[in-house]
């Protein structure tokens, strides 16, 4: 089976203030392949998956998803990303149905309500992440591990071909990580692509198919997972992962 | 018709019950549909600046809405009108500048804002209608007029339209600005939508409680509501329906008390914004699992 690129990133750099943060970076995401990207902090990753996604601009270089140039991609439901860190909660508050229907968005009809349809896709996705009990609960109201559960839910909804997670573990128990595990895995056995952003591969381990390691905006090793590898990324204790922050972050 | 501002005192009457007599007095009935008007609009689009954390906003564009205002006293324009175009320019110019981030905007903030209020004093004072100033700065709604009325309820309206049309969309960009991006959302459109939506909203805001107080309506219901519902959906709907009641009931309260209006209809929102708070913690305590 010759894989398709689900996504590519073609001698980039990306500059944010005055640091280089990308160096003519070149890597390439294939079809139902499940790949760890690691590094240490200020390595690139972040900056790495934000300029995949368009969120970062890119200084030269070329980006590309599904075999479409980044700026004329229209089929953002192809796409599921769970951001790094949990986007505003702010005092408004928002059930757990209300997070994961915003989703649907780039399904949903505009200029209206989300459709019966959208719900039902929410309900379904909540139930595969254990988290039906809880669609109508406050988000604020839930752990840490649940609040997690419910935006990869959200990036689940439209049950996306390419499926990008940014630390999604990095402040998530044990028990969530498991949980999570297993939710990804469902998702890569149905040809899902995972391009996962981690300083730890944790109970994700068995999963990957290929690791990628960032140093300094370049990519230092790209291949089968290596045991060394992981184990001197598990290392890093857990207060090390918002110690420094990417430039990219606010 | 009588045409004091002050019913006749009499002391019989149950101070409970609102006078019939209210409604029959013209400036009255027109004070109450711009009250109900603005009570609704403004936490509708209020919402999605508190869950911006945006609060604020309204008050920097009604600096600037300060100036329009005044230009309309120079020029012999309907205020209001005026006021609501000057805001609109500040709402998508400080979105501009908002887009831009967090340092250079700073300051740049800070010189449209003042730059608003010293342009507006100085337009007042040349046109000779300083004294009617105090009443957009503090609200004047029982110097309502016809006119005002209708720009009140075509200008609210469309902000209700845009909200109830938009809303999954703006609540998606208010939630999580990027994953709405990577969505395929225009973003960039939602944010100005919103901002102009907020800036509509301040010039018909301040007709009733003034420039000063325009933030109070827009913000404090919704502080009230969020302590108690769950959704984002009942928080909108629920703080469109107490800033309505909370308007008209600020009306005939400071009808009744013989006080200003605008500040009226603010103290009390603030009073039940605390009751709320107790409400809610004791809530809290008897749901806390044991």
């Amino acid at each position: 089976m010759s894989a398709q690129p689900v996504a590519e990133l073609r001698t980039v750099d990306v500059v944010l203030g005055q640091r280089e943060v990308l160096k003519a970076l070149s890597v390439s995401f294939y079809e139902g392949q499940f790949v760890a990207l690691l590094g240490s902090n200020g390595s690139g990753k972040t900056t790495l998956v934000r300029a995949l996604l368009g969120l970062l601009p890119v200084s030269s270089g070329d980006v590309r998803l599904f075999d479409t140039p980044l700026g004329k991609f229209r089929e953002w439901r192809r796409i599921g990303y769970v951001p790094q860190r949990f986007g505003a909660t702010s005092g408004v508050p928002a059930t757990v149905e209300e997070v994961v229907l915003t989703g649907r968005i780039s399904v949903a009809r505009r200029m209206r309500g989300f459709s019966a349809a959208d719900r039902r896709a929410a309900r379904t996705v909540l139930e595969q992440m254990g988290l039906g009990d809880l669609s109508r609960r406050r988000v604020s109201q839930l752990s840490g591990g649940q609040q997690q559960r419910v935006l990869i839910a959200r990036s689940l909804v439209n049950r996306p071909d390419f499926l990008v997670l940014d630390e999604p573990v990095s402040s998530v128990d044990l028990e969530n990580q498991e949980l999570f595990a297993r939710s990804v895995e469902l998702l890569s056995q149905s040809n899902t692509s995972v391009l996962l952003v981690a300083h730890a591969l944790g109970a994700m381990e068995p999963l990957v198919h290929r690791t990628v390691v960032l140093d300094r905006g370049k990519v230092v090793y790209d291949g089968v997972p290596l045991a060394e590898h992981q184990d001197e990324h598990a290392h890093h204790p857990p207060a090390a992962t918002h110690a420094g922050g990417l430039p990219g972050d606010r | 018709m009588p045409t004091t501002l002050r019913r006749q005192h009499t002391p019989a009457a149950c101070p409970g019950i609102a006078d019939v007599e209210v409604f029959q007095l013209e400036f009255m009935r027109r004070a109450l549909l711009a009250a109900l008007v603005v009570g609704i609009t403004a936490p509708s689009i209020g919402v999605f600046l508190v869950q911006r954390r945006l609060s604020l906003l309204g008050d920097g564009i009604g600096h600037v809405a300060f100036m329009g205002v005044a230009a309309g006293l120079l020029f012999g324009t309907s205020p209001v009108i005026t006021g609501i175009v000057a805001a609109s320019l500040a709402g998508a110019g400080i979105e501009v500048l908002r887009e831009k981030g967090r340092t250079a905007s700073d300051v740049a903030l800070a010189l449209i804002f003042y730059g608003g209020i010293a342009g507006g004093a100085l337009l007042a004072f040349k046109s000779g209608q300083s004294n009617q100033i105090l009443g957009y700065l503090f609200g004047s709604v029982l110097t309502v007029n016809t006119q005002d009325l209708r720009v009140l309820i075509v200008a609210g309206g469309l902000v209700l339209l845009a909200v109830a049309l938009w809303r999954k969309e703006l609540f998606a960009v208010c939630y999580d600005e990027e994953v709405a991006r990577v969505s395929g959302l225009a973003v960039r459109k939602l944010n100005f939508l919103m901002a102009l939506a907020a800036a509509v909203t301040v010039g018909v805001t301040m007709r009733v409680v003034g420039i000063l107080l325009v933030s109070a309506l827009l913000v404090i219901p919704v502080a009230i509501v969020q302590q108690l519902s769950k959704s984002f959906r009942s928080t909108l709907l629920a703080s469109m329906m107490l800033g309505g009641a909370l308007a008209v009931g600020g009306v005939l309260l400071a009808y009744q008390m013989d006080t200003s209006p605008g500040a009226t209809i603010v103290l009390t929102a603030i009073g039940i914004f605390f009751l709320a708070a107790l409400l809610a913690q004791a809530i809290d305590r008897r749901t806390a699992p044991a």
